[in-house]
This record gives C-alpha cells, structure tokens and sequence, in this order.
C-alpha cells in the first residue's frame, strides 16, 4: 500500500471531526475523496500529507511512518496540492512550477537535467508550457490552478494528494485536469483527489471514499458508493442518472424529502 | 497578497541575470563606501592616509580615517546589509511588502537597551557599554519572543509577539526619558534615538560585525524555504521544510543582525521596507534571491543616505536615520496609494 492510515480521529478540542478512519492506496489507484462541506475531506487530506497530526491513529507510506521516513525523502514521495491555490508573489509561472523541485534541491546547487525534464513534464502536462514567461498576476484563475498543478506534478512523487483542483475550472479544464490525473495515476502513482462533482467523480475516479456523520458513510467502486440512498445520507439532494457509452453519471438534482427543512 | 511594483520588469521579460545583479549591487557598494571614506568636513588625501596607515604611521590623516571614516563607511555597509537581509526575510516570512525587521520587537529593545546604559550614566564610564546594552536588550527581546511565540506557534502570534514587545520596550524607553534625571541627558537620549553613523569608533564595528555574520549566514541559508513559503504554510510544509525551525532562524538572524546594529547607530528607519519592495521585481519576486540583493541595496542606501547626510548644508548634521524616515515615508504613502488601487 503506498498509503495506509488506521484508526484516523481528527478533533478541535471537545469536537470530533472524524473518528475511526480507516484508509489505504495503491499505486495506480485514483481515489475521490468525496462528503459535505465540513465533513473532514481537507483535513483528513492534509493528515494524509503528514501536515497535521491526527488526534489518535497512525499514517504510513509504503510501510513506513513519517518520522522513520523523515520530512525530506517524504517531501520527495508526497506531493500536495492545496485547496485555493494562494500565490503570495506574483512570480512568473516557470519559476513557480519549478518550486516542485525543492523537495530534491542540493545546497548551492541549480537544477540539474532531471529537475529540468521534470519542470517541462509537468508543465506539458498541465498544458500551461504557453504561459511561461507570464507571471502569475497575468493569468486567469483556471490558469492560475493549472499552474498550481503543475508545481505539484514538478515534485515526480509517487503519490499526489490534491484538494479540489477543479473547483475553479471550466468544463472542458475540468475534463483535462480529471484526465490528467487519471493519466498519473495509470503510470503506476497513486491519486487522492477530493471533490465535490459526482459526475466526474464517478466517472474518473477507481474507487470513491464518502466521508459524512464523523467518519467514512461507504466506500468502494462509485456505482457501490453512490447510491440513491448514500447521496441523500450524505448531501440530503436526490439525483438524476444516466449512461453514456457505456458509462454511468448522475446529477444532483434537488433537495431530497429528508433534507427538506435542513440547514447543512 | 499579490503585490507588484508599478514598474515590474519582470511584466515586461527585462529581469537581469541574478549574478549580474548581485555583481553590479557589489560595485555600488564599494564605489559608495570609497565615496564615504573620501568625502568628510577635513579634506582628506585618501591614498596618502592609506600609505600611512600601512606604514604605521600616526599622522592626522590616519585618525580622520580609522577614527573617524572608516568605522563610518563599515558600519554603513554593515548596518544597510542588515537592514536589507532581514527586511526581505521578514517580508519573505509574512509573506507581506509591508513587512519590517522591526516588526519582530528587537530593534525596539535594543533601544531600550542602550538608552538603559545613559540612564544610568554609564556611557561615559565604559566605550563599549553602549553597544553592550543594546545587544543585552535584543537577546532579552529574542528570548521573550521565543517564550510569547513558541515553536509551535503561527504568523500571526509572532507578529502579536513583536507588536506587544515594541510596545513596552518603546513604553520603558519613554519612561526612561520621563525619569530622567537632567535635561541634557534626555537631549542625548532623544539625539541618539533618532539614529546615526558619526563618531562611533572601530571597536563598535568588530564588536557587531560576528554577531552581524551570524545573523546574515542565518537568514540567507533560509532562502529555498522562503521560496517554498510564496505557497503558503501548507505547501511549504509539504515541500520538506520546517516552518517552526524557519520560524526560529529567522528570529534569531534579525536579532542577532538588527539588534547588533541598532544597539551601536540608534533605529534607522525604511531602509529594511523599501530596499527588498524596490528590489522584489528585479529577482523576479523570488523571496529566496531577494536576500542577498536586498543585503546590498541596504547597503548602498544606507552609504548613500550618509554621504548626503555629509553633503548637506545644514549643521549640526541631520541624523541618518531622519534623513532614511524623510525619504521612506513617501515611498510608503506610494506602496499604500498602489495597494489601494490593487485592491479596487
């Protein structure tokens, strides 16, 4: 397993945001990491990432826990991709792809033919090689979360951890990102993805982990985890199916009668 | 916040290569400190003091120059790479243009350390009892910084931490002045203060300069890191860095940087906000080159602000660090007005 967490509880002081989690990955696995707002999906995600201590339970990748790894080599195997994309100087998008290669940077060194081929990887594959000599002030904000992509592509690690990279994307990037990462993910890395489109959800991902009530509601293959009922425990809407070439997508359509009355 | 200068070359593809940069920054410097050594009130034959000085030779010329300008034109030098390193390691660290190494409260006490050390006379009693004051009140800043803030503590505590620390170590210094016991101590208090380069001798300069060395090899080691941090906390984390230990190496390199240098020329105000924010486009806004460039244009300034302090008709001479606030001061009226727009 190139992630395994057991008995995973996350809290802020008397409140329990998660209790009992238990997760693993594969490499060649793509994971969603799907639930209502403020079910845990960040959080869990950044415990993933070795950013934040769990309350009780324990993470290892690929047998090993963080501190037998150390922060360096696991900053080489993790890379993450945090929700919202902060930018905090308007740098150019070629420097701020190449913050990818920090994790392997050698003191009073430049980057070396890898970290070179790794940065034009990355940015061929997150399709923002053209904005190059732009800075980040002179991007739209899907551009901007391309290129945030493709820093965390620029680490070449062997599992990519990304919070809602499509939120702020328009149809056909959200399409190219989902496939991109589906891309990665057949090149044997594993992908943790949280989102919040079941649509695209469904259709990319391997296997889906539905967090809600303080822990995971069901997990699995989508078509086992999306479930009329599942959908309305979880997010309280009802939802429309169909198939596509063979392929199944559902809509999320309106409030379900539970739900009605509700504040989420 | 995403803050560019109005005039970014960087918009416009005109970035200079960073060894050109830092090269061309490197001559300003010595040009100016030749030009501090060279102009005085004495005139001066600047390659005759020389000649003597190496000789060892004790003629007037040697002691204008190692009395008087040399420990001038050094502690310019080392005072302004000071004042630069650490404010684009401040502004890196808060990830804010705004940003200033006095923000952390040591330049404050250091202040307080050395007015201390006039209150109680003993300026006069001891030479280097001033600039031991002023380091005495940095470090007992740092330690408090370090017991307020923690290692585990975030941005906003230590900005809260520096804040409350710059409140008390300015309320004890006007205390100080409150209490003191004649006038012409609370004149020399006051003159001090209000920052300066003139008649501080070259024991001062050795004293402050290994303390200085640390401090800068400190905060120029932290430059992947601040680098990492332009992503914020998170990503930064997950690109292997320790933001706690980041967090302590950089306390420790103002302190030991800034404090040095306040506790031997008084505060000398802007140069440590405006040096990395005009120089941020240049580097491309990479916090990490931004250091060592930011070091050296500290460093011009703050020769070019004494050399004009020298030049200016006006005696007794303005203090440098009135002049730097003259000149800073505007600049920030801009820096806001930009921001202003920026957020429109």
């Amino acid at each position: 397993m190139e992630i395994e967490a057991q008995g995973i509880a996350i809290r802020f002081g008397p409140v329990a945001l998660l209790e009992g989690v238990d997760l693993a990955m594969r490499g060649g696995e793509m994971v969603g990491l799907i639930g209502p707002n403020g079910s845990g999906k960040t959080t869990l995600l950044r415990v993933l990432a070795n950013l934040r201590a769990p309350e009780a339970g324990r993470v290892h990748y690929a047998g090993r826990t963080a501190a037998e790894i150390g922060t360096r080599e696991l900053s080489r195997q993790i890379a993450y991709l945090a929700q919202g994309g902060a930018v905090h100087w308007p740098m150019r998008v070629e420097t701020l792809v190449a913050l990818g290669r920090l994790p392997h940077r050698r003191p009073f060194q430049g980057h070396d033919a890898a970290d070179r081929h790794a940065i034009e990887r990355a940015m061929t594959a997150a399709d923002v090689a053209y904005l190059r000599t732009r800075t980040m002030g002179q991007i739209s904000g899907g551009e901007r979360l391309r290129v945030l992509l493709a820093r965390a592509l620029a680490v070449d690690a062997r599992v990519l951890l990304a919070d809602e990279p499509i939120a702020a994307l328009d149809p056909l990037h959200q399409l190219q990102v989902m496939e991109l990462l589906r891309m990665i993910a057949s090149e044997g890395r594993g992908v943790i993805v949280v989102l919040h489109d079941l649509a695209l959800a469904t259709r990319f991902c391997d296997r889906l982990i539905l967090l809600a009530r303080g822990g995971i509601l069901v997990e699995g293959a989508p078509a086992h985890v999306l479930t009329d009922a599942h959908v309305a425990e979880a997010y309280g809407v009802e939802v429309v199916r169909g198939e596509r070439d063979g392929v199944p997508f559902l809509l999320p359509w309106k409030p379900s009668a539970q739900s009605e009355g509700d504040v989420p | 916040m995403m803050c560019a200068s109005a005039v970014d070359p960087v918009r416009h593809g005109r970035v200079p290569p960073y060894s050109v940069l830092v090269a061309g920054l490197a001559i300003l410097v010595v040009i100016l400190m030749g030009a501090s050594l060279a102009i005085g009130y004495a005139p001066l034959d600047l390659v005759q003091a020389f000649r003597d000085v190496l000789k060892g030779e004790k003629t007037l010329a040697t002691l204008v120059l190692t009395e008087l300008r040399l420990p001038r034109a050094l502690l310019g030098c080392f005072v302004g790479l000071s004042l630069g390193i650490s404010g684009a390691a401040m502004q890196g660290l808060l990830r804010n243009p705004l940003a200033e190494p006095g923000i952390i409260g040591v330049s404050g006490a250091a202040a307080f350390g050395a007015v201390t050390v006039f209150y109680f006379g003993l300026a006069g009693a001891l030479s280097l009892a001033l600039p031991l004051g002023g380091i005495a009140g940095a470090a007992a800043a740092t330690f408090l910084l370090y017991g307020l803030s923690g290692r585990g503590a975030g941005t906003m505590t230590l900005i809260l931490a520096g804040v409350a620390i710059n409140s008390f170590a300015g309320a004890l210094t006007s205390l100080a002045l409150n209490l003191s016991p004649n006038p012409y101590a609370v004149t020399e208090i006051v003159f001090w203060l209000l920052g300066s380069l003139a008649d501080r001798s070259l024991p001062y300069v050795w004293l402050i300069l290994p303390l200085m060395i640390i401090g800068w090899g400190l905060l120029l080691v932290s430059g992947p890191a601040l680098d990492g941090l332009t992503l914020g906390e998170d990503t930064a984390k997950s690109l292997g860095f320790d933001l706690g230990r980041l967090r302590l190496q950089l306390i420790a390199g103002t302190a030991l940087a800034v404090g040095s240098a306040v506790a031997v020329t008084g505060a000398i105000a802007f140069v440590g906000l405006v040096v990395p924010h005009l120089l941020r486009p240049l580097v491309a806004h990479r916090p990490g080159r931004l250091l060592l460039v930011s070091g050296l244009g500290g460093a011009a300034l703050t020769l070019a602000a004494d050399i004009t302090v020298r030049l200016l008709p006006i005696r007794p001479e303005l203090k440098l660090g009135v002049v730097t606030a003259i000149i800073g001061a505007p600049f920030l009226f801009g820096l806001i007005y930009r921001l202003r727009e920026e957020e429109a």
